[in-house]
């Protein structure tokens, strides 16, 4: 491509262009994620600083009950977040795509979105509380009220809330480049509405549907601040652990592993997503 | 069959926007507590203006927001050019170690963050947290976003273009200036804007990397929400609420009048 230009030249260029970005990748990305694995082995001193001995100490400690409950209430999070997502969001893909005024409904899907996300899990907090609406609402029923904040349930819902446009807008790009002849051609071969869906057009968007998966499960298992301020304390998910290790008991070698343990498990999902959809998998979620 | 998915949008549209409106009802509203309207009233709006802290976790949130944006943009564009139009040891790698920031759980990343600022002030006596570390952890997330939306933005481009550049005598910057950068300008606006909103919207970096001083919106509203919910924090909302509907607004009619 640059026939005319000598090595010295071409080096220059790529000095001058990947120099400044690739050197701030690796004091700010590189060089952090070492020093998280290397604090892993270490131990907290005696006034919360990193000291000997090296070991293994702090991954044992992740199979402590306490911390494996943690983590399986992250994945309860993420996964059933990722499912409540796909039942809300799948079908809204649809309907909007197929809508005459589809971009006004896109920007009203990504209004509430830019709003910042501390104040849309407070928004949930102001609901739930209470004397909050939801409670109002069931109390003109007759019911409650309900202790609905804090719990499980309320954790669940803010982070369906705060992630559900992460996993309609890959859905939407997979149904708007969908091909409709399929499904005549499957309605002209006999098929019946469920089976032409589930051969014609479902397949279609499995690429929108993992990669919508991908983007709502993984920042569900990896956040702090929505079970802090919705579980208040009641739930906490490894995010809350890590919190934890780094403020109030200061055990940042232990944080650390937790911080290893959770950053691991999001690559090997990350790895079996790109495993089932290729190479090209990964530059869909960008 | 249709009716059904019309329902089922009405009822997700209903989800997403019954909580933004509650805030902005009741940001208006007499009573400090529950849902009962008791009243229309400016005063949370006025307890808010008359608060000099709020001004300034405000001035700091558009410092943070501006700078870091400004050097996100400039180095994640030049990396992206280098990393479509160059081959060099090491462009495997550093593909890879962009989609850290991207898919790495963002209090791992305010924890690793920490550390290092941690260490380097052991080792070298600076930075001790401030709004500049606050700024040097915003400006990591945004080069990694930056640089793939140019990146994608980039690869659509036709090379033959800047080989006709060249042809007609064109040398490496005047092809950059004129051709390949106003060719990649809306990969570079849009790259821009999601940095823009990616560091309005933070939180979680900004909380690990964030010393005294430094205190941006989210950090005040965090800090608000855990002492209760306040009518204050229902007006700073129903502002935000308002000027990020504005400027998305202003970039819909934007984009509609191009196409």
């Amino acid at each position: 491509m640059n026939e005319a230009a000598t090595p010295w030249q071409r080096a220059f260029r790529v000095l001058v262009t990947v120099g400044p970005g690739g050197l701030w990748l690796l004091v700010f990305v590189l060089l952090p994620t070492l020093l998280v694995l290397l604090a892993s082995f270490l131990t907290r001193g005696p006034y919360g600083e990193l000291t000997g001995p090296w070991g293994f100490h702090n991954y044992a400690k992740l199979f402590h009950p306490v911390y494996l409950e943690a983590f399986a209430q992250s994945l309860l999070v993420g996964v059933l977040a990722t499912l409540i997502s796909a039942l809300l969001g799948y079908p809204l893909a649809f309907y909007i795509a197929r809508h005459p005024q589809r971009d006004l409904l896109l920007f009203l899907l990504l209004l509430p979105f830019l709003t910042n996300f501390l104040i849309r899990v407070y928004a949930w907090l102001v609901l739930l509380q209470r004397e909050g609406l939801v409670n109002a609402l069931l109390g003109a029923f007759g019911l409650g009220p309900l202790v609905l904040y804090p719990s499980f349930f309320a954790v669940l819902l803010a982070t369906v809330y705060t992630f559900l446009p992460f996993f309609v807008l890959p859905v939407y790009a997979s149904v708007e480049r969908l091909d409709w002849q399929l499904l005549e051609a499957a309605y002209d071969l006999g098929a019946r509405p469920v089976r032409a869906f589930l051969h014609a057009v479902l397949p279609q968007t499995y690429p929108g549907l993992f990669a919508g998966s991908v983007l709502v499960f993984i920042p569900a298992m990896g956040t702090f601040v929505v079970a802090d301020l919705l579980g208040a304390g009641r739930v906490v998910l490894m995010g809350n652990l890590i919190q934890q290790q780094f403020g109030i008991t200061r055990d940042w070698a232990f944080g650390a592993a937790l911080s290893v343990f959770l950053m691991g498990f999001v690559l090997l999902s990350l790895y079996l997503y790109a495993r089932l959809q290729g190479e090209r998998g990964l530059k869909d979620l960008v | 069959m249709r009716r059904l998915l019309t329902l089922h949008a009405f009822l997700v549209y209903l989800f997403l926007y019954l909580p933004i409106l509650v805030i902005v009802a009741l940001s208006f509203n007499q009573s400090r507590r529950g849902v009962r309207f008791t009243g229309f009233t400016l005063d949370w709006y006025r307890a808010l203006f008359q608060d000099p802290r709020v001004l300034e976790y405000f001035l700091n949130t558009l410092t943070v927001a501006f700078v870091s944006t400004l050097v996100a943009t400039l180095l994640g564009t030049l990396l992206a050019v280098g990393l479509v139009r160059y081959r060099f040891p090491g462009k495997g790698f550093l593909s890879y170690l962009l989609y850290i920031p991207v898919v790495v759980p963002d209090v791992v990343m305010g924890v690793s963050l920490l550390l290092l600022f941690a260490l380097a002030r052991e080792v070298l006596g600076f930075p001790r947290l401030s709004l500049l570390t606050v700024i040097l952890g915003h400006i990591t997330f945004q080069v990694a976003f930056v640089t793939l939306v140019v990146r994608s933005r980039l690869l659509l481009l036709d090379p033959a273009l800047e080989e006709a550049a060249r042809d007609l005598g064109a040398r490496g910057w005047q092809t950059f200036w004129h051709v390949t950068l106003p060719l990649a300008w809306p990969g570079v606006a849009a790259g821009a804007l999601l940095a823009l909103t990616l560091s309005l919207d933070d939180f979680v970096v900004t909380f690990f990397t964030a010393g005294p001083g430094a205190t941006t919106l989210p950090l005040y509203i965090y800090s608000s929400v855990k002492l209760g919910v306040s009518p204050k924090v229902h007006a700073l909302s129903t502002l935000i609420i308002g000027l990020s509907a504005f400027f998305l607004a202003l970039g819909y009619a934007l984009t509609r009048r191009r196409v």
